[in-house]
């Protein structure tokens, strides 16, 4: 069963500690492509939380069933499935969003976060877990490209989330020379704030709560 | 010949699939670190690409299209491509040994390269291909194939060079690593804007 301590510990990791984009460097090519506007950083995050969610709940319930030679097709085929199922209900429902994702809709079966997530986390742990993983990683994912998209939407185009708040703009932050620029510094950026912040914890105790090695944890759970 | 310029200069160039497109940044960050992984990597990206765009216009033009299946591309492409990469590595495995020790490694990371999926997307939206180089077909599109790797290559080629003078750079702890190839790259994108301005 599921303590609360696990939720904690899987949102901490998810949002903050393995950060797909800023901790991990994970699924960068829709982070680049679609920070422009924070709208769509929004849209690509909830899209792939979607997909995260669904394709961990049904690779953890098929954990057992799944040969270990042949997990990596069926991983992408589960994977696969439920992004076709995402682009028929963004095609039927949300035109708009799926014009404005193009081909990185697709691209989303080759995201190497849920492929990751699936590999390291869904094919070993129980289904409710798995699915909490695929929630607090898929938002993880989402505040950061709505971070980077708020940045680059203010700079570059003067507008948040599409309301205009000034005429002054830097064309570089919406180019793709800006995208780069804007995503390396976060990286930075948000590299410093941990290792702080990681370093205060460590002084008052509270690393050894909630900030345990993943294998130390599956020690202390056996 | 005006097609085959225009596929190679936009390709190639005005619409780099790594660092204009923003496909296949993965391996274009990770396997930057020496030239001659960028060129294993490049080669081996380009051989798939150009078979990939041989492989998936076909199926889709003809099998998926006049079935009325065309949702089912995205699974049908990454099995399509799955399928190729273990039989290509196998193939060389069997057949040039020296090949497989260079660029082996390189293969089982391009099923999951975003740039494959990518091109083999795009080179089926006729319209958009129209739009682009004034032309659609089976010819067009693995020309497309064949210089978006060549693209692709050039990216990571180019990142490597430069990598090697900025990684032995000292920038400070939480700038190392993945954030200073950014700002490198950064400037790459500026570089390639210029070709913008080519009027074709």
């Amino acid at each position: 069963m599921m303590k609360p301590a696990d939720i904690k510990k899987i949102g901490m990791d998810g949002l903050l500690r393995n950060n797909p984009t800023f901790r991990l460097v994970l699924g960068t090519c829709p982070t680049l492509a679609l920070t422009t506007a924070a709208m769509n950083g929004i849209g690509m995050g909830l899209a792939v939380t979607f997909v995260l969610i669904f394709s961990n709940v049904i690779i953890s319930a098929l954990r057992k069933v799944i040969p270990n030679e042949v997990r990596i097709p069926a991983f992408v085929l589960i994977i696969a499935t439920f992004v076709t199922l995402l682009r028929m209900l963004l095609d039927k429902f949300i035109p708009s969003l799926y014009e404005s994702m193009g081909v990185y809709l697709p691209l989303i079966v080759v995201n190497c976060i849920i492929l990751g997530r699936a590999e390291s986390f869904a094919s070993k742990n129980p289904v409710l877990n798995s699915a909490f993983d695929g929630l607090f990683t898929g938002l993880g994912f989402t505040w950061a490209l709505t971070f980077m998209g708020v940045i680059r939407e203010v700079l570059g185009a003067g507008q948040i989330f599409g309301y205009t708040l000034w005429d002054f703009r830097i064309e570089f932050f919406s180019s793709s020379a800006g995208a780069f620029f804007v995503y390396g510094l976060c990286v930075a950026l948000f590299n410093l704030i941990y290792t702080k912040v990681e370093s205060h914890f460590h002084r008052v105790g509270f690393a050894k709560k909630y900030m345990t090695a993943p294998e130390a944890a599956q020690e202390e759970a056996k | 010949m005006g097609t085959f310029m225009m596929v190679v200069i936009l390709a190639v160039f005005v619409n780099n699939f790594v660092v204009v497109q923003f496909l296949g940044i993965c391996p274009f960050l990770g396997l930057s670190k020496s030239t001659s992984s960028a060129v294993g990597m490049g080669v081996a990206v380009t051989v798939v690409m150009t078979i990939t765009c041989l492989i998936t216009y076909p199926l889709y033009t003809y099998v998926l299209v006049p079935l009325g299946l065309q949702y089912m591309e995205i699974i049908v492409f990454i099995f399509v491509i799955a399928a190729l990469v273990q039989m290509l590595e196998k193939f060389i495995k069997k057949f040039a040994p020296p090949l497989y020790r260079a660029m082996g490694i390189y293969l089982p990371l391009i099923t999951t390269n975003c740039a494959v999926l990518g091109v083999a997307e795009m080179v089926i939206d006729q319209t958009s291909m129209v739009s682009m180089v004034g032309a659609s077909g089976l010819g067009v599109s693995v020309l497309y194939g064949v210089f978006a790797g060549v693209g692709f290559t050039v990216a990571i080629v180019i990142l490597s060079g430069l990598r090697v003078k900025v990684d032995a750079l000292s920038p400070g702890k939480s700038l190392k690593g993945y954030p200073v190839t950014m700002v490198t790259a950064c400037f790459m994108a500026m570089a390639f804007y210029v070709f913008n301005l080519i009027s074709l």
